[in-house]
C-alpha cells in the first residue's frame, strides 16, 4: 500500500539517470543472490547422497535424489513432531488472534481503569528473551504438571505473541470510524455482537499479518520448546537439532529437515509479502 | 445505577480479560517467580525446601564469575558489530535504491526471506558453509587463492562467522524499515531542496537524515534488542564454543539452568540479562511513540 503510493510521489528519473538506474537494479541483483544463496546451498544439498555432499570440490550438477526426504519422512517419530509443530503452531495462532483482537478492541474503544498499565506492561513483555523466560516457566509448568505437554507449549506461545498481535491490531482498529460501530449499537448490537459483525471483518488484513507472524514464531521457536517438551511433545525445530552430533552428521537428512521446516514460511512470505512488511514496519515508520 | 448499566461498566473488562489473564500467567509470573528463584541457590531435580537462601549472593557472582563477565563480553561485542555493520550497510543500500524502480516488490520478498526462515535452519545452514573440509566457504577461499580456515572452531574466526552470518539474516530488516520511512517522506520537500539548488548528498545529509531520525533510531532500538536476545542460531552453529569464545548471556543463562542446573544463579544472570533489554525498550517506547508512552506512564 505504502509501496505504490510513495512510488508515485518520486519524479521520473530524469535524462541521463539511465546508467543509475542500470546500476541500482544491478545492485538489487547481487543482494538478492547474496539471500537466497545460502537457503539454495540448503535446497540442493537436501537433494544430494552423500558422497556428492562430501565430494571435493562440490558438485553443482547432479541427478537430484529425494531419497533424503524418504529417510527423513519415514523416520521413526516424523511423523508425530510434524503434528506437534501443527498443533502448537495452529492452536497458538488462533487462540493469539481470538485473544489479542479483543484486547486490542478494548484498548481502543474502552477507557477503564488500568488500561495506561496494561498498554504499557504488553509493549514490555513483547521484548522478554526467550531465554529469560524458559527457566522460571520450566520451574512453574514442572509444578503445575503442564511440562512436557503440548498445551504448556501453546500457553508460553500465546503469552508471548499477544502483545505483538495487540500492538498490530491496534492500529488496525483505531482507523475504523467510530460512527460504524454507533450505527450497529442503534441496530440494537451489544458490545461483543459489534465486535464480533462489524469490528473483525473490518480488520482482516491486520488479522492476515498477526496471523502469519505469530505462526511463523510458534512454529520456528525453538528454545522454549527444547526446554519445555519431551521427545513425544517435541515439534520439528528441537527434533532436527537433535540430528547434530559432534561427528558424523547426515547434512543431506538434515538439509532435508531444515528445507521442510523452511517451507510454510517461505509459502507465507511469498503470498503475503506485503502483510509481512505491514508487520515488520509496524511502530517504526507512521503512516 | 441499574444492572445494564454496571454490566457495561465491566464490558471493557470481559475483553481484557483472557490476554491479561494469560500474559500474566506465561510471562509476568514467570518473571516474579524468576527473581524469587534469583535470591536461592537451588539445583535442577532437587526438593524446592533443599534450597538455601543466598540473599543477594547470585548477583555479586554475576560480577565476579569470569565466565558471566565473558558471556557478557562476547554478547556486547555481537551486539555492537551486527547493528553497526547491519545499519550502515542497510541504509547504504536504502538509500542506493530509493528512488522509483520498478519491480522493487520482487526483490523486497526475495530480501524478506532471511528473516522468515526458523533461527535453528539459519544455524544449520551456515554451520554447513563453515565446514572446514567440505564447507563451501573454504572451498571458494581457496578458488581464489586464500588458506581454508579453521572457522566455527577457531577462538579466532569463530564469532566473526556468527556476526556473518546475523548480518546475512538481518541486514534487509533494517533495509526495509529505512526504505519505508524514505519512501514516506514528503516529496514536496524534496522538489523545494532541489528547485533551491540543493545537490543529491546535501540533501540527504541535510533533509532526509535529520527526517528519518527517528526511524533510524527505532530501527536501531529493535536490533540492538535482539542482538542482546541472542541465542539459537548460536546455540545451533557453535553452542558458545571453541572455549566461551560465543557464549552469549542467552546461552550462558541456558547452560547455567540445563547443565549445571544451578536455578538460582541463571535466573539472576536472566535478570541482569532483562534489565539491560527493558532499558532499551523504554528508550524505544519513548522515541517511537512519545506522547503514547507518556500517557502510559502517567
Amino acid at each position: 500500500m505504502k509501496w505504490e503510493s510513495a512510488r508515485k510521489n518520486v519524479g521520473r528519473p530524469r535524462a541521463g539517470t539511465i546508467q543509475w538506474l542500470g546500476l541500482h537494479y544491478a545492485v538489487l541483483i547481487v543482494l538478492s543472490g547474496f539471500c537466497l544463496a545460502p537457503v539454495i546451498i540448503m535446497l540442493q544439498t537436501s537433494f544430494k547422497v552423500e558422497t556428492q555432499i562430501f565430494s571435493d570440490p562440490p558438485v553443482w550438477f547432479f541427478v537430484p535424489t529425494i531419497q533424503n526426504y524418504i529417510e527423513v519422512l519415514q523416520a521413526d517419530r516424523f511423523g508425530r513432531y510434524l503434528t506437534n509443530s501443527l498443533i502448537v503452531g495452529l492452536v497458538s495462532t488462533l487462540l493469539t488472534l481470538g485473544f489479542g483482537g479483543m484486547a486490542a478492541y478494548a484498548m481502543v474503544r474502552f477507557r477503564f481503569m488500568g488500561k495506561g498499565v496494561v498498554s504499557l506492561t504488553t509493549l514490555l513483555l513483547r521484548m522478554i528473551p526467550p531465554a529469560v523466560l524458559a527457566v522460571p516457566v520450566f520451574v512453574i509448568w514442572s509444578d503445575w504438571g503442564l511440562l512436557n505437554q503440548r498445551n504448556g507449549l501453546i500457553l508460553v506461545y500465546v503469552a508471548m505473541n499477544l502483545p505483538f498481535t495487540i500492538w498490530i491490531l491496534y492500529g488496525f482498529i483505531a482507523q475504523i470510524p467510530v460512527t460504524l460501530e454507533e450505527a450497529a449499537v442503534i441496530d440494537g448490537c451489544n458490545a461483543f455482537q459489534v465486535y464480533l459483525r462489524v469490528v473483525l471483518p473490518l480488520i482482516r488484513p491486520g488479522l492476515a499479518a498477526a496471523a502469519i507472524f505469530t505462526f511463523r514464531i510458534a512454529w520456528n521457536e525453538f528454545i522454549l520448546a527444547l526446554v519445555l517438551t519431551n521427545r513425544f511433545t517435541r515439534t520439528l525445530p528441537v527434533a532436527t537439532s537433535l540430528f547434530l552430533t559432534d561427528h558424523g552428521i547426515q547434512w543431506g537428512k538434515i538439509m532435508a529437515m531444515g528445507t521442510l521446516i523452511a517451507l510454510p514460511p517461505l509459502i507465507f512470505t511469498f503470498v503475503a509479502a506485503k502483510q509481512i512488511i505491514t508487520g515488520l514496519t509496524a511502530g517504526a515508520v507512521k503512516g | 445505577m441499574n444492572l445494564k448499566t454496571r454490566l457495561n461498566q465491566l464490558t471493557p473488562y470481559f475483553f481484557i480479560a483472557p490476554a491479561v489473564l494469560i500474559m500474566g500467567t506465561a510471562c509476568f509470573y514467570p518473571v516474579l517467580h524468576s527473581m524469587r528463584l534469583s535470591f536461592f541457590d537451588w539445583s535442577l531435580g532437587t526438593p524446592w525446601l533443599s534450597r538455601e537462601f543466598l540473599g543477594l549472593d547470585n548477583y555479586v557472582r554475576i560480577f565476579t564469575d569470569p565466565s558471566v563477565y565473558t558471556s557478557l563480553q562476547v554478547t556486547l561485542m555481537f551486539a555492537g558489530a551486527v547493528v553497526a555493520a547491519e545499519l550502515i550497510l542497510g541504509m547504504a543500500l536504502a538509500f542506493l535504491v530509493e528512488r522509483g524502480l520498478r519491480g522493487l516488490a520482487v526483490f523486497r520478498t526475495i530480501f524478506i526471506l532471511p528473516m522468515m526462515i526458523a533461527p535453528v535452519v539459519v544455524g544449520l545452514i551456515w554451520r554447513y558453509l563453515y565446514d572446514t573440509r567440505f564447507g563451501l566457504i573454504n572451498y571458494f577461499l581457496r578458488q581464489i587463492g586464500l588458506e581454508p580456515q579453521l572457522w566455527l572452531a577457531s577462538p579466532d574466526l569463530a564469532l566473526p562467522g556468527i556476526i556473518i552470518a546475523d548480518i546475512w539474516q538481518w541486514t534487509p530488516f533494517i533495509f526495509i524499515i529505512i526504505l519505508a520511512g524514505l519512501q514516506s517522506l514528503p516529496a514536496s520537500t524534496m522538489d523545494a531542496a532541489r528547485v533551491d539548488g540543493c545537490r543529491q548528498w546535501q540533501i540527504i545529509w541535510y533533509i532526509k537524515l535529520p527526517l528519518l531520525l527517528p526511524v533510524i533510531t527505532v530501527a536501531l532500538l529493535l536490533r540492538l534488542i535482539d542482538a542482546f536476545r541472542v541465542l539459537e542460531v548460536i546455540f545451533i552453529m557453535t553452542f558458545g564454543g571453541p572455549g566461551l569464545t560465543t557464549e552469549v548471556l542467552s546461552l550462558h543463562i541456558y547452560k547455567t539452568a540445563f547443565l549445571s542446573q544451578r536455578l538460582g544463579m541463571a535466573s539472576a544472570i536472566a535478570n541482569f540479562l532483562l534489565i539491560i533489554i527493558l532499558t532499551l525498550s523504554v528508550i524505544l517506547l519513548f522515541i517511537a511513540n512519545p506522547a503514547k508512552a507518556a500517557r502510559s506512564a502517567r
